[in-house]
């Protein structure tokens, strides 16, 4: 459960983030639409604690951002939209370094880092240093590495960024995990940062705009995610769902 | 605990996989043991000093320490520009014990790399004189080296690149080492030398290292330990705060 009040963020005289409210619910794909340069990457580091809001409130799971910062960590993975790997580690290292991070049980981190990387294409190239991989090879251990700890959100910054948008096996592990939610109850919400078309087939999210300055407009409705890439291209027309 | 060991893991990793790097910091150790000291030794020799290498490898030592713990600590700026910085900010460990295995991590490369130089001064000719002493010489090692490793912590906090490096070499790493009686004696120097000598840290360890290795401090072994120690627990403090307040 995330909510969203009146939430400001301005650095110095400006105004990135300008009165935004939005509440996701357990269980819902949210996708975060907007223009370039719309507040959707700062927003989404206030929700993750990396930003302090100017304004406005927050409640992550209903734990605030800015005072139990390590209960919000704990309930949240992220894919950011830029690289945030260790290049001189291996692939392996940094999945490990994550692991241990967060407090995965040796046990359970070994497992779930097998599984995960099998699942992304990555277990072959385990002991390879990132620096070594393509950009798209980055990103899958980047997805993979947010769900080792089994988040209850997953925060995705402009998740297929730099993958093929049709054979990328993380797009699919997305969708497995989203499946899962009926058996063990993780990933609850989700928030897309403008994804592009994802291959889901069935799900429910709502979508919203960032206007800047300041107007935000929301729209409710169940679209197909499958819709999703032309939703964005024709964001202004109302889009029919099929 | 854990989350402070696998930060200090991956400083050591990181250190031992760019071998350019660890070879690449021992020339300038080397020119200074091997140019200073046999050039200047006939002088010092001449003047009443002594063997000057005697003299000047612990303050060499004490140079390889700082310039790799600094390096070590600014290296926050490195993890920001990559990146990484986010994934352990993000993480759902406090930002002191990040600060504590980072800087735990850089402090062992820096005495580690100590150690290498230390080994290559017996080589030139250094002789320690009481090799029941050196325990404590590799304790001033270990807080000179958490010392400038906070340091570069507390700078790469507030820095937003690497543009001011060499702002920070030149008017803050080169003054404390050669004001700190690294290279020449402070005894008989001028009275304001020796008071910006005194209030230079390094000068402290510099001397701390002497006095365990080679005799003649210039404040004594205990003041040597007790100024640094405190020094040392500040810039902690500091580089902590600093760190904490670190916004993406």
């Amino acid at each position: 459960m995330i909510e969203v009040k009146n939430l400001v963020k301005r650095f110095g005289g400006f105004t990135a983030v300008d009165n935004v409210s939005f509440t996701v619910k357990n269980g819902d794909i949210f996708a975060f639409l907007g223009p370039n340069g719309a507040g959707k990457t700062t927003t989404i580091k206030m929700l993750t604690t990396l930003l302090k809001p100017t304004s406005g409130e927050i409640l992550i799971n209903g734990n605030d951002p800015t005072k139990d910062q390590d209960e919000v960590r704990r309930s949240f993975g992220i894919v950011f939209q830029d690289p945030s790997l260790d290049d001189e580690l291996t692939a392996y290292e940094n999945m490990q370094f994550h692991g241990i991070l967060y407090g995965v049980p040796k046990k359970i981190r070994e497992e779930r880092i097998e599984q995960l990387m099998k699942f992304v294409e990555l277990w072959d190239r385990r002991n390879d240093l990132v620096k070594h991989f393509s950009g798209g090879m980055k990103r899958r251990l980047e997805v993979a590495r947010g769900l080792i700890h089994h988040p209850k959100i997953l925060f995705l910054d402009e998740p297929t960024l730099g993958l093929d948008p049709h054979a990328e096996p993380s797009l699919e592990l997305y969708k497995e995990f989203k499946q899962r939610k009926g058996n063990d109850g993780f990933l609850h919400d989700s928030l897309y940062g403008r994804s592009r078309e994802s291959g889901e087939e069935s799900c429910d999210y709502r979508q919203w705009e960032i206007n800047r300055p300041g107007n935000a407009k929301r729209a409710d409705g169940n679209y197909q995610i499958r819709k999703f890439g032309r939703l964005f291209l024709g964001f202004d027309r109302k889009v029919n769902p099929r | 605990m854990k989350a402070i060991y696998i930060l200090w893991l991956r400083q050591i990793k990181r250190y031992y996989r760019s071998k350019s790097r660890v070879v690449g910091s021992l020339g300038q150790p080397l020119l200074f043991l091997v140019a200073l000291g046999f050039g200047f030794g006939p002088i010092y020799q001449r003047a009443g000093g002594g063997n000057y290498i005697q003299f000047l490898a612990p303050g060499v030592i004490a140079m390889s320490i700082i310039f790799t713990a600094v390096f070590m600590g600014i290296e926050i700026i490195w993890d920001k520009q990559f990146g990484f910085l986010k994934e352990t900010l993000v993480a759902p460990v406090s930002r002191f014990k990040i600060m504590i295995g980072r800087t735990l991590g850089g402090g062992t490369v820096a005495v580690l790399q100590g150690i290498i130089v230390f080994l290559i001064s017996l080589i030139v000719g250094f002789r320690p004189m009481d090799l029941n002493l050196l325990p404590l010489a590799f304790v001033f090692m270990i807080l000179i080296a958490v010392l400038f490793t906070a340091i570069g912590t507390a700078i790469a906090s507030v820095l937003e690149d690497m543009q001011g490096f060499q702002l920070i070499m030149n008017f803050l790493l080169m003054p404390l080492f050669f004001l700190s009686g690294a290279l020449f004696p402070l005894d008989g120097m001028p009275e304001a030398i020796v008071l910006v000598a005194s209030i230079d840290p390094l000068s402290y360890g510099v001397d701390g290292l002497r006095a365990t290795m080679v005799d003649g401090a210039h404040f004594g072994l205990s003041v040597d330990i007790l100024v640094l120690s405190v020094v040392t627990a500040i810039f902690v403090a500091i580089g902590s705060y600093l760190f904490s307040k670190i916004q993406i």
